[in-house]
C-alpha cells in the first residue's frame, strides 16, 4: 500500500485498535458511530449530521469509485451533501488507492487530506461495530502519525462529550441562501445542518428555497412569506436546542405547513412538549424498513440519527404515521389538525434508496 | 395473515442436473416446501431427479419421482387435486411446465390456481414482446430488439440496428441457442439452432452491447407491492458473457451510490410493472463511461442468481417467496437470522466472489470459449474481507489444475481460463490498460488482480516476515501458493504462520453487517482481530462437502452430506458442514448446526478443525474431494470417522488393491501399472488388447480410454495424460460384452448391509456414471448374486470398512470380476435409497458414529423396478462428441419407477428427455464389432413400424432396408446420410462410435448433426436393444404410463 502513515483509534472504554493512516496527519476526537450503507461514502462524509462524529463504515472496501470534486456542493447534481467534509475522522477496513469511475476526480485519501481529516484503515471494522453495538456509541480519538504516538495520553485527554455540544451552531449557514430563485412559491428551510439533496428535491418541485440559519426566529422567517417551512436534519442532541423548540412552536402557532426531517422531526417533538431519547448505537445506513401506517406499506429508507422520539410521551396532538420495523421506534408523525408532517429518516436519500421521495410530494400538497 | 383458500400446493422441481440448471433448484425448492408446510399447507412435489433433498419424505407430503412432462403432471394433478401451483421454484423447467399446464387448460380443468407470481406476470417477464411493452410503461430503457421467426426479417432487422446483434431464443434455459452474430452468415447459423430450441420457434434479435458492465438485482415483492432489493451483484466479465459464465462479485464494487440507486429504482419499477409476487432477478447493462443503462432481462422466478444471493447475504429468498405466495406481507415475515422483519435489505460487510466451474477437462475437443450460452456445470463461492481474499479463496475452491497454456489465447475471446490467463499476462508484464482494452473488464477489478500479482512478486523477492505474511494472508494467498513461490512446503509455511500467531478468524454472515445480534451459525474465515466462532459446545462432527457441481461429482454427494448433517442432529451430535458450493442444500445455514463457507483445501479444512476441535471428521460423503483429504488430515492427527485411511488407500491404490483381491481369491481383469511408455506397452501386451487405460487417483474416469492397439496406446501416453513415477497409468484388460454391476453397501465392521445389486444396461466399458442402471438386476442368476454378496462382504471386511463402500463388478460367462472399490458414498446412493425406501446416507452416518447395523430394521421395501438414466451436455458443448465411454460425461440423472422393467426404463428415459416417435425412419450405422447385431435391431425396429435406412455395411443383411450413401458419397443430386439428418428425414439415429476419440469422423458428424437437429441418437447397442424391447412391450400390452407417489412404490 502507498501510505506509511500509521493510525490508532482509542475508545473511551480503553479499547485500542492500531491500523494504517490516510487522509490528514491529525488527531481528532468525536463520537464513534457506524454506518451500514455499502455505497455513498462521499455523501456521508459531507453530511452535516455527522458533525462531531468519527464515522466507521461496515462495508470493508471504501473509496472504490473515488471522489467527485468537479460538481460543486450547491449544484443540481453532486455527490456533496454540503460544502466540505463534516466528520471528525473516518475508519474503514480497506482504502481504495486506484479508484475507477467516470465522475471521479480524486481519491479518498487525497480528499480527506485536503479537508484536514484523518482516516484509519486496515483494521477489524466488524470488531469495532460489534463493540459499539454491544456497549453503545462512545467517544473516541483517532490519531494518524508518522513516528510515534502516546496512546495513554490520548486516552487521558479524551474528555469529549458529544451530548453537551451544540453542533448545529457550528454547521448552520451564517447567511440566508436562496435556491431556485426563478420559482414563485417559496419555502423556508431552517438549516440545522441540511443535506443539500433536501434543497435539490424541493427545487425540483418548482419551489424557491430560502435556507436560513438555525438561529433565525419567527420574525426572520415571516419576512419571506413562505408557503411552508422545512426543518432540516442536523447533528447533536435535540434537547439542548431550546431556542429552536421555541421558534418552531411559534411557527406552528402561525399555522405554517411544516415538514420536519430527522433532527427537524425531533425538534418538532420537543416543540409540542414531547421528548427524545438517545439510542444505544443509533440508526445509520440505507436499509432500514419503515412501515407507513397510513398506507400499510413499507419503504426501505436511509437513516442517520442517534436520538429518537419517545412514543410513550408523544404529545396528544401528534400521531405516529411511520414506524421502524426493526425496533419499533417512531419514524414519522403528523399533527392531528395542523398541516405538519415529519419523518425521522431521510426521504431525500443521497445516499440510499429513493423510495420515500413521495414525502416531498405530500408536502407539496399541503403547501 | 395468509390466503385461507390455499390448502394443497403442487411444486414442480427442475428435473435432472443439466448445464444451466443445477442444484440451486433443489435448494430453493426444498426451502419453499419447508416454508409452505410450516404454515400447515400440504405439499405435492414432482421431480424426476432422485438425488434431491426435496424428494425426501421429510420435505413434502406427497412425492412423485416421475418424468416431468405435462401429461405426467396432469395425472398427478388428477390424483392429488391440489388447489394451487407454485411455478417459480423449479427453475425454467418448472416454470415452462406450469405455463404449459396453464396454456393447455389443465390447471383450469382441475381448478388449480397459481400462487405467488401468476401466469400473466410470468408472461410479462418471459415473453419478449410483452416484456418490452411492460418496460416501456415502467419507463425503463431496453435495447432495440425484435421478435423474429423467419430468416429474412432477421437479416433486415440486423442490418437496421447494425451488427453485432445478439440472438436469444424465447423460453430456453441458460442461454441455450443464443449467440452473438457479427455478420449475416453467423446470424443464419445461430438462428437455425435458436428456432429449433425455442418452444415458440422464435428468437429475439437485439443490439449487442458487448463490453458494458453487467449488474444483477435480486428483488422480492409481495401482493401489496412491498419490495426490497436483497442483493446487487456485478459481473466481472462484462456483457457478452452469460451471467452464469461470469465471475460475479457481490455487492457491486464499481457503482457510485447514484449509479446504484438509479438501477435499484429501475429494478423496483420493473417488478412492480411485471407484478411479481415472490422473488425476481433483474439484469442490467450499464455503459460505465456514460452512465447509460438498459434492462437486459428479467427472471420472474427463483434462479441460480437468487440462490447465490441467498448464500451471499444470508437472506433466504425462496423461503420468503413461498410465504409471499401464501399471501403474507413482506414485513410480516420474520428474518430468521436477526428476528427482525424480512422487509429489509441485507448489508454486507464482506466481499463475495462466485466463479463458474466448467467441464472442459472432460471434453477436450469442445470449444472452450465462453459467451452467451452456458457451458459451466457448477460454481463456487467464497467470502472474504477484501476482494483479493474472496477471489483467491474462490480460485482454490474450484479444484482445477490449470493446463499449460498460452495466456494470450484465452483472454479475448474469453475461455474458461480467462482469469488464469490475465494473472499470467500480468506476471509477464502486460499492462492493465492493454487487458482492459481487450476485455473491457473494469479497471478496478484488473487493478485488484494485478495487486495479487504484485504480492506474488513481493513474496518471491522479500523475506517472509510477520508483516508480509499477514498482509498476503489477508489477501487470500494460501499456504500452498506461498510455499510454491518460496520453494518450500505447505507445512513449513503453516508452521511459520502459526509461529507468528497468524491464524484465521471466523466472521458471521448475519445479513446486517453486525448491526443486530445474529444467531446464524454461518461463518467464513478471514485474517482479522476478532474470532466470532467460539468452538461449539458438546459432541460435534465435521462433514466435509463436495464442492462445485462437476461431471462425476454432482448433487448426489451434496445429498449425502446434507443427510449426514440431518442424521447427526437426530442423534444429538452437533453437525458442522464445510463446503463452498452456493447452489446446494448443504450450504443452507439451516442444514447444520454450523456452516463454514470455505474452500475444501487442506489448509482451510485444517484451520476449521483447529478452531473447533471436533470429535471426528466425515470424509466419505463428499465424493473424491473429501476422501482425497483423508490421509493428510489423519497425518495431522485428525480423527477420521469410519474406514481407516489405510483401508482407503488400499482401495484407491491399484497395486495394493490388486494384491488384496488376489489374497481374497477374487478375480480382477488382468491389469498392471506403468510409469512410462515402454512399461505401458509391455503391460498392454501381457494382458492383451483391448485395454482400459487411465491415470491413478481420478474423479469419474477422467482421461480414461479403451485402447485397442499399440499405436493408440502410444498416443494416449504421449498426449492424453502426464505419466511419471509418481503418477503411473493403470492398465486393465477390457472385458468386452461383460455385464457390469455395482453394489452400494454399508459396513459397521461386523455386518455388511447391501443396499442393492445394480445392473448396468450397457456392457462394461461405459462409465458407471453414464450407464443406465436397473435395480433389481435383470440378468444375474442367484449364484452370481450370492457371489457378489460374498465378495462385497469379503472386500468390505478386508478394507476395514466402516460406513459406505461402493464396489463395481463385471460378470462374463458367469465369472465375477471386481473392477474397483470406492471406500465412500457413491453417486448412486440417493437413487438406491429411493428405490429401496431406506435413507442409506443417514444410516451410514449413524454407523460412523458407532451405531450397529443391527440397531436398524434394514429391509428393502422395494417392490418395483427402478431405473436410473442420465442426461448429457453434448448440445451445449459445441465440438463435443456424442458417445459413451469409460470417461464420464453426463451431468445429471433421472429415475423411473414401475412394476415392470420396460415401463421403468421408458420413464427414466422420458424423464431424461428422450422422446421417440413412431412410425418413422430409423437410421442405422454401426461400428464393425456391432454389425452382427444389426438384424436383431432391425427386427425390433420393424415391429415398431420403423423403416430402416443405413449405411451399406450395416444394413446389407436386413431385408427391405434402404441403403444410404456415406458422407460426401452421394450423387450430385442425391442425399448422403448427413443430409438426411440435417433435413430431418429421419426420426431415430442409432450410431455406435468406433474406437478412439477423434473428431471429424463420419460418425462424429452424424451424431453431432442428430443432436443439433433434435433427433434422438443412441450410441450403444445394449441401450438400443433394451429401449426397443421396452417400447414394444409397452405397445403390445397397451400399457399406459401410470404415476404413483414414492411410498406407493414401496412395500
Amino acid at each position: 500500500m502507498s501510505s506509511d502513515k500509521k493510525a490508532v483509534l482509542v475508545l473511551k472504554d480503553g479499547t485500542i485498535v492500531y491500523g494504517r493512516g490516510f487522509g490528514a496527519t491529525a488527531t481528532k476526537v468525536g463520537e464513534l458511530v457506524f454506518n451500514t450503507s455499502m455505497m455513498g461514502y462521499q455523501e456521508a462524509l459531507t453530511d452535516p449530521s455527522y458533525a462531531g462524529q468519527i464515522l466507521l463504515m461496515t462495508y470493508p472496501l471504501i473509496g472504490n469509485y473515488g471522489i467527485d470534486t468537479k460538481d460543486k456542493w450547491d449544484s443540481n447534481y453532486s455527490w456533496f451533501e454540503s460544502s466540505h467534509v463534516q466528520v471528525e475522522g473516518f475508519a474503514i477496513r480497506e482504502l481504495a488507492v486506484q479508484p475507477e469511475h467516470r465522475e471521479a476526480t480524486a481519491d479518498l485519501s487525497t480528499f480527506l487530506n485536503g479537508s484536514n481529516i484523518p482516516g484509519i484503515y486496515d483494521i477489524d471494522t466488524r470488531y469495532l461495530v460489534r463493540h459499539v453495538r454491544n456497549f453503545g456509541v462512545m467517544s473516541a480519538v483517532l490519531a494518524t502519525y508518522e513516528n510515534g504516538v502516546d496512546v495513554k495520553k490520548l486516552l487521558d485527554e479524551l474528555t469529549f462529550k458529544y451530548e453537551s455540544i451544540n453542533f448545529v451552531e457550528k454547521v448552520t449557514t451564517r447567511e440566508p441562501l436562496i435556491f431556485g430563485k426563478e420559482n414563485k412559491k417559496t419555502v423556508v428551510l431552517i438549516d440545522y445542518g441540511v443535506k443539500m439533496n433536501i434543497v435539490r428535491e424541493l427545487v425540483a418541485r418548482k419551489l424557491k428555497v430560502v435556507v436560513l440559519p438555525s438561529f433565525s426566529n419567527e420574525k426572520d422567517i415571516e419576512k419571506y412569506e413562505p408557503a411552508g417551512v422545512v426543518l432540516s436534519n442536523g447533528p447533536g442532541d435535540p434537547v439542548i436546542l431550546k431556542d429552536a423548540h421555541e421558534t418552531i412552536r411559534q411557527l406552528t402557532n402561525k399555522n405554517y405547513p411544516i415538514l420536519g426531517i430527522c433532527l427537524g422531526h425531533q425538534l418538532l417533538t420537543h416543540a409540542f412538549g414531547g421528548t427524545t431519547f438517545k439510542l444505544k448505537f443509533g440508526h445509520r445506513g440505507a436499509n432500514h424498513p419503515v412501515l407507513n401506517k397510513l398506507t400499510g406499506k413499507i419503504a426501505i429508507t436511509t437513516q442517520n440519527h442517534g436520538y429518537a422520539t419517545d412514543a410513550i410521551k408523544l404529545p396528544k396532538d401528534l400521531e405516529i404515521t411511520h414506524v421502524n420495523m426493526n425496533d419499533g421506534t417512531v419514524e414519522g408523525m403528523r399533527h392531528l389538525s395542523k398541516q405538519i408532517l415529519s419523518v425521522q429518516y431521510h426521504p431525500e436519500a443521497s445516499p440510499g434508496p429513493r423510495d420515500s421521495k413521495y414525502l416531498f410530494d405530500e408536502f407539496m400538497k399541503i403547501l | 395473515m395468509y390466503n385461507e383458500k390455499i390448502k394443497k400446493v403442487l411444486v414442480i422441481g427442475s428435473g435432472p442436473i443439466v448445464i444451466g440448471q443445477a442444484a440451486e433448484f433443489d435448494y430453493s425448492g426444498t426451502q419453499a416446501c419447508t416454508a409452505l408446510r410450516e404454515e400447515g399447507i400440504e405439499v405435492v412435489l414432482a421431480n424426476s431427479n432422485p438425488a434431491t433433498i426435496q424428494t425426501d419424505l421429510e420435505i413434502a407430503d406427497r412425492i412423485y419421482i416421475e418424468p416431468l412432462t405435462a401429461e405426467v403432471l396432469e395425472k398427478i394433478i388428477e390424483r392429488e387435486r391440489p388447489d394451487s401451483i407454485l411455478a417459480t421454484v423449479g427453475g425454467q423447467t418448472g416454470l415452462n411446465l406450469s405455463m404449459e399446464l396453464h396454456e393447455r387448460g389443465i390447471l383450469q380443468k382441475y381448478g388449480v390456481k397459481f400462487i405467488g407470481t401468476d401466469a400473466a406476470a410470468i408472461k410479462r417477464g418471459e415473453d419478449r414482446e410483452a416484456f418490452n411493452e411492460t418496460m416501456r410503461k415502467a419507463n425503463v430503457p431496453i435495447l432495440p430488439g425484435k421478435m423474429i421467426s423467419d430468416y429474412e426479417a432477421a437479416y433486415d432487422f440486423a442490418e437496421k440496428i447494425s451488427y453485432p446483434v445478439i440472438v436469444r431464443p424465447s423460453y430456453t434455459l441458460g442461454g441455450s441457442g443464443s449467440g452473438i452474430a457479427y455478420n449475416k452468415q453467423e446470424l443464419k447459423s445461430i438462428l437455425e439452432l435458436a428456432f429449433r430450441l425455442s418452444a415458440t420457434h422464435s428468437a429475439l434479435i437485439e443490439k449487442c452491447v458487448i463490453g458494458w458492465g453487467e449488474f444483477e438485482y435480486e428483488v422480492v415483492r409481495d401482493h401489496d407491492g412491498n419490495k426490497a432489493i436483497i442483493c446487487n451483484m456485478e459481473n466481472i466479465d462484462p456483457m457478452g458473457v452469460h451471467t452464469g459464465e461470469s465471475i460475479v462479485v457481490a455487492p457491486s464494487q464499481t457503482l457510485s451510490d447514484q449509479d446504484h440507486q438509479m438501477l435499484r429504482s429501475a429494478a423496483l419499477r420493473i417488478i412492480e410493472a411485471i407484478g411479481v409476487c415472490g422473488g425476481c432477478n433483474v439484469q442490467f447493462a450499464m455503459n460505465q463511461q456514460t452512465g447509460d443503462y438498459v434492462v437486459i432481462e428479467v427472471n420472474p422466478r427463483l434462479s441460480r442468481s437468487s440462490a447465490l444471493a441467498s448464500k451471499a447475504t444470508g437472506y433466504p429468498i425462496a423461503r420468503v417467496a413461498a410465504k409471499i405466495a401464501l399471501g403474507q406481507k413482506l414485513y410480516e415475515i420474520k428474518n430468521a437470522i436477526t428476528q427482525t422483519s424480512a422487509a429489509f435489505e441485507p448489508a454486507l460487510d464482506y466481499v463475495v466472489v462466485k466463479i463458474p466451474r466448467w467441464p472442459f477437462d472432460k471434453f477436450p475437443q469442445a470449444d472452450r470459449k465462453i459467451g452467451t450460452q452456458m457451458k459451466s456445470t457448477g460454481e463456487v463461492m467464497a467470502i472474504g474481507r477484501t476482494f483479493e481474499e474472496a477471489l483467491q479463496k474462490a480460485m482454490r475452491s474450484l479444484e482445477v489444475k490449470v493446463p499449460k497454456f498460452n495466456y494470450s489465447e484465452h483472454i479475448y475471446p474469453p475461455t474458461d481460463l480467462r482469469l488464469f490467463a490475465i494473472l499470467e499476462a500480468f506476471r509477464n508484464g502486460v499492462s492493465i490498460q492493454e487487458i482492459n482494452k481487450k476485455t473491457m473488464i473494469n479497471l478496478w477489478f484488473l487493478e485488484k488482480i494485478l495487486n495479487a500479482v504484485r504480492m506474488e512478486k513481493q513474496i518471491i523477492s522479500q523475506p517472509l516476515n510477520r508483516e508480509l505474511l499477514r498482509q498476503v494472508k489477508r489477501a487470500g494467498f494460501s499456504d500452498v501458493q506461498i510455499a510454491k513461490l518460496k520453494n518450500t512446503s505447505e507445512n513449513e509455511i503453516r508452521k511459520l504462520r502459526k509461529s507468528f500467531g497468524i491464524i484465521p478468524t471466523y466472521k458471521i454472515v448475519d445479513s446486517c453487517a453486525g448491526e443486530f445480534e445474529a444467531i446464524t451459525p454461518y461463518f467464513y474465515s478471514t485474517y482479522e482481530l476478532e474470532n466470532e466462532a467460539k468452538p461449539l459446545q458438546g459432541k460435534k462432527v465435521i462433514v466435509i462437502g463436495s464442492g462445485p457441481i462437476r461431471i462425476g461429482q454432482g448433487i448426489e454427494f451434496d445429498y449425502c452430506c446434507s443427510h449426514a448433517s440431518f442424521a447427526l442432529r437426530e442423534i444429538g451430535v452437533k453437525s458442522i458442514v464445510i463446503n463452498n458450493n452456493p447452489e446446494t442444500v448443504s450450504t443452507d445455514f439451516d442444514s447444520s448446526d454450523r456452516l463454514y463457507f470455505e474452500p475444501l483445501a487442506f489448509e482451510d479444512v485444517m484451520n476449521i478443525i483447529d478452531n473447533e476441535q471436533p470429535d471426528g471428521v466425515i470424509v466419505q460423503l463428499g465424493g473424491q474431494t473429501s476422501i482425497n483429504l483423508a490421509s493428510k488430515l489423519a497425518e495431522a492427527g485428525v480423527t477420521i470417522l469410519g474406514t481407516h485411511v489405510d483401508g482407503i488407500d488400499i482401495a484407491e491404490d491399484r497395486e495394493r488393491f490388486r494384491k488384496l483381491s488376489n489374497d481374497l481369491g477374487i478375480l480382477q481383469p488382468a491389469n498392471g501399472t506403468a510409469t512410462n511408455e515402454k512399461e505401458a506397452l509391455a503391460v498392454a501386451n501381457k494382458v492383451s488388447y483391448p485395454i482400459v487405460v487411465r491415470p491413478s487417483y481420478v474423479i469419474a474416469g477422467r482421461a480414461m480410454e479403451i485402447v485397442y492397439d499399440d499405436t493408440e496406446l502410444k498416443r494416449y501416453i504421449n498426449e492424453a495424460v502426464e505419466v511419471s513415477e509418481k503418477r503411473p497409468v493403470l492398465i486393465d484388460k477390457y472385458l468386452d460384452n461383460a455385464i457390469e454391476c455395482e453394489v452400494d453397501a454399508i459396513s459397521d465392521g461386523k455386518d455388511v448391509f447391501i443396499g442393492g445389486i445394480m445392473q448396468h444396461i450397457e456392457y462394461a466399458g461405459v462409465h458407471s456414471g453414464d450407464a443406465n442402471i436397473v435395480l433389481p438386476s435383470l440378468q444375474l442368476d442367484e449364484k452370481t448374486k450370492k457371489t457378489l454378496i460374498e465378495y462385497t462382504n469379503k472386500i468390505s471386511k478386508a478394507l476395514g470398512t466402516i460406513g459406505f463402500i461402493n464396489i463395481q463388478y463385471a460378470v462374463r460367462n458367469n465369472i465375477v470380476y471386481v473392477l474397483e472399490a470406492n471406500p465412500r458414498a457413491s453417486r448412486t446412493v440417493p437413487y438406491v435409497s429411493k428405490a429401496i425406501g431406506i435413507p442409506l446416507a443417514k444410516i451410514a452416518t449413524k454407523v460412523l458414529l458407532g451405531a450397529k447395523l443391527s440397531d436398524f430394521n434394514l429391509k428393502s421395501r422395494q417392490n418395483n423396478y427402478a431405473v436410473k438414466s442420465v442426461v448429457f451436455p453434448f448440445l451445449k458443448l459445441v465440438g463435443s462428441d456424442v458417445r459413451l465411454g469409460p470417461e464420464m460425461r453426463s451431468t445429471g440423472e433421472t429415475m423411473g419407477i414401475a412394476s415392470n422393467f420396460e415401463m421403468a426404463y421408458y420413464k427414466a428415459l422420458l424423464a431424461a428427455g428422450l422422446k421417440i416417435t413412431t412410425p418413422g425412419i430409423a437410421l442405422l450405422s454401426l461400428k464393425d464389432e456391432d454389425k452382427p447385431y444389426a438384424t436383431g435391431l432391425a427386427a425390433l425396429l420393424k415391429k415398431l413400424d420403423f423403416k430402416i435406412y443405413g449405411t451399406h455395411g450395416t444394413i446389407k443383411d436386413i431385408e427391405g432396408a434402404h441403403s444410404v450413401p456415406k458422407i460426401g458419397k452421394a450423387e450430385p443430386s442425391g442425399h448422403d446420410i448427413l443430409d438426411l439428418i440435417i433435413n430431418k428425414k429421419v426420426s431415430l439415429v442409432i450410431n455406435t462410435p468406433t474406437k478412439g476419440g477423434r473428431a471429424n469422423t463420419d460418425g462424429f458428424k452424424i451424431r453431432r448433426a442428430s443432436l443439433e437437429k433434435g433427433i434422438p441418437c443412441i450410441t450403444n447397442v445394449n441401450t438400443t436393444f433394451e429401449l426397443l424391447k421396452a417400447l414394444i412391450e409397452l405397445r403390445e400390452k397397451n400399457q399406459e404410463l401410470e404415476v404413483r407417489h414414492i411410498e406407493e412404490y414401496w412395500q
